[in-house]
Formats: C-alpha cells, structure tokens, sequence
C-alpha cells in the first residue's frame, strides 16, 4: 500500500485502504461521579481528499474521538478501552509514543475551536508558524520566516510580511483562526482535523474561513474531519456525515442523502430544529429532554427516552448500524418507518 | 516601550521620598541621637544643644529631611558612630552583601523554579508530595534555626563548609549562608512555579503545541515554562528586596560584616546617618529591581506592553 494508492483510491474509494479508520473505539473518562462513557464503539473512515462531518450536540464524543486520534487525549483521566485507530492501515494505538509525535502536525494535523486560547500569547505568529518547520524539517530561523510569511500569504492574511511579528492577540478572530489554519496545513498534512473551526466567529466571517479550508482541502488533496454541531456548515462541503449521540455513531450517509431522507429520528430532529424562512413566525421544533449522562447512559439506544418513537424494544436491545440503501447505515430499530414518512 | 519605562521611572519618584522621609522621621524623631552620643551620662545643655545646631538637628523635621536629601545628592552621607564616613562604610559593606544576595538568588531561582516545575509536572504524584512537604518545612522553620543547625552540622560538625565567613567574603564561604537566605524564598518560588506550570499544563495552546507534533523537551520548555515563570519574575524581582532584607539575621549568623551588620551596629548605637543611609540605599535598589522586573515582564508578555 502506497500513498499513489491512496490519492486514487479516492477516486474509487470501495476497494483500497482509507486514509484513516477508526474500529470500534471506546473512551472512557475516570471522574468523581463514576466512569464517563464518553466514546462507546465509534467506527468511521476518511479517504484522501474526502471530508467526513462528525455532528452532535456536546457531550457527543466527537471531540474526544478526534483528539484520540489526534494523541492528545489527557490520560488519565481519559482511558482508551478498546479499538483501533487505522492510518494507512497500521494501528496507531500500539505505536510508540515517538511514532506518534512524528504524525503528528506531519500526517495528521488539527485545528481547534478558540483560536485565541490554542495559539500560545507570549509568542509571535511567525515563531509559532515557523516552529513547524524548525522542529519537523530542521529550517534556519531565516527560512522558517520566509515560509511563514508564504503561509500567511496563502491563508490570505493581508501584510504578511509586516505581520509575522505580531502576537495573536493583535489579531481579529478571523485572522487568528486563519493562523491556526496556517499551522495545521504547513507541512501539508494528509489529513486534518477541524475541531469546530468556525464556531467562535462571526457568521459572515465564518463562511469565508470554511472555504477557505475547502479550497485549500481540494487543492492539497487532504482528508478533513469536520466536527461541527452546525448543520447548516456541513451541506456545502462535506462528502459524508457521521451523526453522534452519546458517544455512538447513530446515521452515517452520504451528505445529500441525510438532508431529504434522514433515516435516524436523532437526525430527523436536529434537521427540524434549523430555523426556516417558510416557518417564520411559527414556533421553532426542539427535541425534547436533554442529553443523556455519560456516567448513566441509558440501556438500549441511548436517544430512547427522547424518542418520538420509542417502543419497548428500544429500552432493552441496543440498536446496530443497520446498513439502509448505499453507504448509508442507521442505528435505529425503525429506520424504515423513520425514513419513509 | 519607550513611555512605558519613562512612566515606571516618574512612579519611582513618590515611592522613593515617601520611604526614605518614613524612615527618616522613625529614625530622627524616634530616638535622640545627641543623647545616645553620650551614653548613661546626662550631657551639658549648652553642648548639646551646640551639638544639635552642628548636626542640623535645630531645625524642623520637613527641613531636617530637605537638608539630608540635599547631603545625600552631592555624595554626603553623613559621619558614622566610629568616626568613618558612611559612605566608607557602604563601600565595604555593600560588595559584601550584594554578594551573598546574589548567591541567595540563584539558588532561590533555580532550585525553586527547579523543584516546581518537577511537582507541577507530576502533580498529584510522589515527587509532587515530596516538594510540597519539603516547601512547607522550610517555610514553617525560622532562618535563625535553620542557620545556626546547618552552621553546626555542616561547619562545626562534619567541616564540609566553613562556619563563618573568612574575611572579604570568598564565594565559596557564601554557599551556605546564601542556602540559609534563599531558604523560604525557594519554598515559595517552588509553590508560586508549581502552581502556574499546573494551571498552564491544562491550558489550550499548550495541547496546541502537543498537536504540533513538538518534541515533549520544547513543549515544556518553549511553551509550558515561558508562560509558567511570568508570576515567578514578579516574585522574584520584588524578592531581591527581601533577600537584602534578611540578609541581616545570616550575616550576623555567619558573621559576615556586610549590610546587616552595619545596619545592626546603627541601630545598636543610635546612630542615625548610618541607619537612613543604609536604608536609603536599600530603598534605590529594591525600587531598580522593581524597574527591572516590570520591564522584564513585557518582554516575557507581549500583552502588557501595550497596555
């Protein structure tokens, strides 16, 4: 298996390795209340060039799933029970801690929320950019600026050249989170992670920072895990959504798929909570209840006692990913009642 | 940057000639020095108050205190209870003294910030437990007791160190009276730098810079300590006020003939030039540590600066 396998596996992506897999992960956390359960057999897989969304509400895992990946999960209190976690098909998981540092921000890079709080204040943009091809490639000072300073340019920071000495907080948040953006991409990652990259910002800006990433996604042929609790970002550029909830994969499908047949009740209320304009002025759906405790998830599926409709099976089996139509399954007992109506 | 020192140095103004006009009040109206001159004996009433007219002691307080500062400013310190000008006596004293704080120091920097880091690191663990029980020892015993133990043991006892300092203060002499003086300031650079690399661990950049991929050495040092030792400067630079402070119990523990010493033979004969000589100089360095450290914490946070 080669990386050439790859970038036109994700042309045909039935046959060949993904990218990345996750197989069954479970995490779960030690707290004062008891054992959180917060990921509970998680699998998913990302080709080359491909973006999956990961939606839930917090609480969800997605999070914890993708800085499990990542390696910067705090353990303890964290604990990884079981599973693997497939790059190129080689278990990361068992990989010495060395192994791992070197994929990290080479193979696989992340970008986090709150860009202000996830740059470090006491340095320069330009150090902290730099930093990546000092330690990864062994740079000059000298050249690690002037790579900054090309980085910048492509994130589309205005006056680069005169900003790279600047601190984060100089900054706007757009810009800081182009910067995060900057980092993450520096040594061209194979895949990266986007922890909720646009949450902290301005709607208008928003938009321009998550086509910017897909721009960039489509031009590095990377894979790009979305983790987001905002539908309406997901539509424009995901390939593929995986819906969390209480730390299980609930639907996973096709983006366009999702949205006119969601074929989950989970999905189905989350769709009907977006506000509409052709429901103006009528009251705003809401699933009722709220979300589960993940040191008492509830048996059998865990969105039972907020269901519409939940039966008596649903409190005692826990539902499995029921393969519905192409690529697409649901964990869900009624998926075909769900899906039709 | 440039404003920003000009305004720390216009701030030292009022600090400087209400400290030293305190001290100067406690000394001069406090006490009556002309009285002390002669000891047990009443003096002649016609002497002293000849005496008082030399000395400018005739005069109010506010215009006793102009006239000193006035001294002060063309080198004049005034004369000592020996006879000796003072500023004779701070030429001897001083070196010795700036010394042994600095040996103090570098020992409170780097085993404090040593020790804390360690127990940060690893809170909640062995090493964690063991600098907070060593921290809360050596803050709970007072320096004369842990002086005149190590001076037994280690001096009289064992002769690994010298149990008094030789004459001219030697550096090696230093070692164990500076270890004495650093003592409970080390307990709390440690706690202060435990504390702030505990919190800062937690923090979002600093799993930013794990995420990087950095090398664990650089994350701890680049990221972890730079953001950690921004409170630590703070202490310590106000702390090399407090060194110089202390220094009077261990030098006269270990008999070195420094500050302390002098100012302890002031006060002991009432002899007020030397006590607000001595003072005021203390007073200029603390207040230059100051300056130092506050210029020292916008480069260490960029934030500041342009506050």
């Amino acid at each position: 298996m080669t990386v050439t396998d790859e970038r036109t596996g994700a042309a045909a992506p039935v046959s060949t390795t993904p990218l990345l897999e996750v197989r069954d992960l479970h995490v779960e956390f030690h707290t004062r209340d008891g054992v959180a359960r917060a990921v509970n057999g998680v699998d998913y897989s990302v080709n080359a060039g491909e973006t999956l969304a990961v939606l839930g509400e917090s609480g969800s895992g997605k999070s914890v799933t993708a800085q499990t990946i990542m390696g910067i999960l705090d353990m303890p209190p964290g604990r990884i029970t079981q599973g693997e976690i497939l790059f190129h098909g080689q278990d990361m998981l068992t990989m010495s801690a060395e192994q791992r540092r070197k994929i990290r921000g080479r193979k696989i890079a992340m970008i986090f929320q709150d860009a202000l709080s996830s740059l470090n204040p006491v340095l320069s943009v330009g150090y902290q950019l730099g930093e990546m091809f000092r330690v990864h490639q062994g740079m000059s000072r000298k050249q690690a600026r002037a790579k900054s300073i090309e980085l910048m340019d492509r994130v589309r920071i205005p006056a680069a050249k005169e900003r790279i000495g600047d601190y984060p907080h100089q900054f706007s948040g757009g810009m800081r989170q182009r910067i995060m953006i900057a980092m993450a991409l520096a040594l061209e990652p194979e895949l990266i992670i986007a922890d909720e990259p646009t949450t902290a910002l301005d709607v208008t800006v928003q938009a321009q920072v998550m086509d910017l990433l897909a721009e960039l996604q489509r031009e590095y042929n990377m894979g790009l895990i979305l983790i987001t609790h905002d539908l309406g970002v997901v539509a424009d550029v995901a390939d593929k959504i995986a819906v969390m909830y209480a730390g299980r994969i609930v639907e996973t499908s096709p983006v366009h798929d999702i949205y006119a047949r969601p074929a989950h009740p989970y999905t189905k209320g989350l769709l009907r909570s977006i506000p509409r304009l052709d429901q103006k002025g009528q009251e705003l759906y809401a699933i009722k209840g709220l979300p589960p405790n993940l040191t008492r998830i509830p048996g059998g599926c865990a969105f039972h006692p907020r269901c519409p409709m939940a039966q008596d099976v649903c409190a005692t089996d826990v539902p499995l990913l029921h393969p519905v139509g192409a690529e697409r399954g649901s964990a869900c007992h009624f998926w075909k009642e769900t899906i039709g109506d | 940057m440039g404003r920003y020192v000009i305004r720390r140095l216009l701030q030292m103004v009022p600090v400087f000639i209400g400290t030293t006009f305190l001290i100067f009040v406690m000394v001069y109206a406090l006490g009556d020095p002309v009285a002390a001159m002669f000891g047990d004996k009443a003096p002649d009433p016609a002497t002293a108050a000849q005496i008082r007219h030399a000395m400018y002691l005739d005069h109010s307080l506010p215009a006793q205190y102009v006239h000193y500062m006035k001294q002060i400013f063309t080198g004049d310190f005034g004369t000592s209870a020996s006879g000796q000008p003072v500023t004779q006596l701070m030429g001897s004293a001083f070196p010795v003294t700036i010394r042994l704080t600095l040996v103090a120091f570098v020992i409170e920097a780097v085993a404090g910030v040593g020790l804390g880091l360690i127990a940060g690191l690893r809170r909640g663990r062995l090493a964690d437990s063991g600098v907070l029980a060593f921290t809360l020892i050596v803050v709970a015993v007072p320096t004369f007791v842990t002086g005149y133990v190590l001076q037994y043991f280690l001096g009289v006892k064992w002769h690994v160190a010298n149990p008094a300092v030789a004459e001219g203060a030697p550096i090696g002499d230093l070692i164990m009276p500076g270890v004495v003086l650093a003592g409970v300031s080390l307990a709390y650079v440690a706690r202060l730098t435990r504390t702030s690399v505990a919190e800062n661990s937690r923090a979002d950049y600093l799993r930013t810079a794990v995420a990087k991929g950095l090398p664990r050495r650089r994350v701890v040092t680049v990221h972890l300590l730079r953001n950690s030792l921004i409170p630590v400067v703070t202490f310590l630079g106000t702390d090399i006020g407090g060194l110089m402070a202390g220094a009077v119990v261990t030098e006269r523990i270990f008999n070195i003939h420094g500050v302390g010493y002098q100012l302890y033979q002031g006060i002991l004969r009432q002899n007020p030039p030397t006590v607000v000589g001595f003072v005021t100089i203390l007073v200029i360095i603390f207040l230059a540590a100051n300056l130092i450290v506050d210029l020292l914490y916008a480069v260490l946070d960029p934030r500041i600066r342009y506050a």
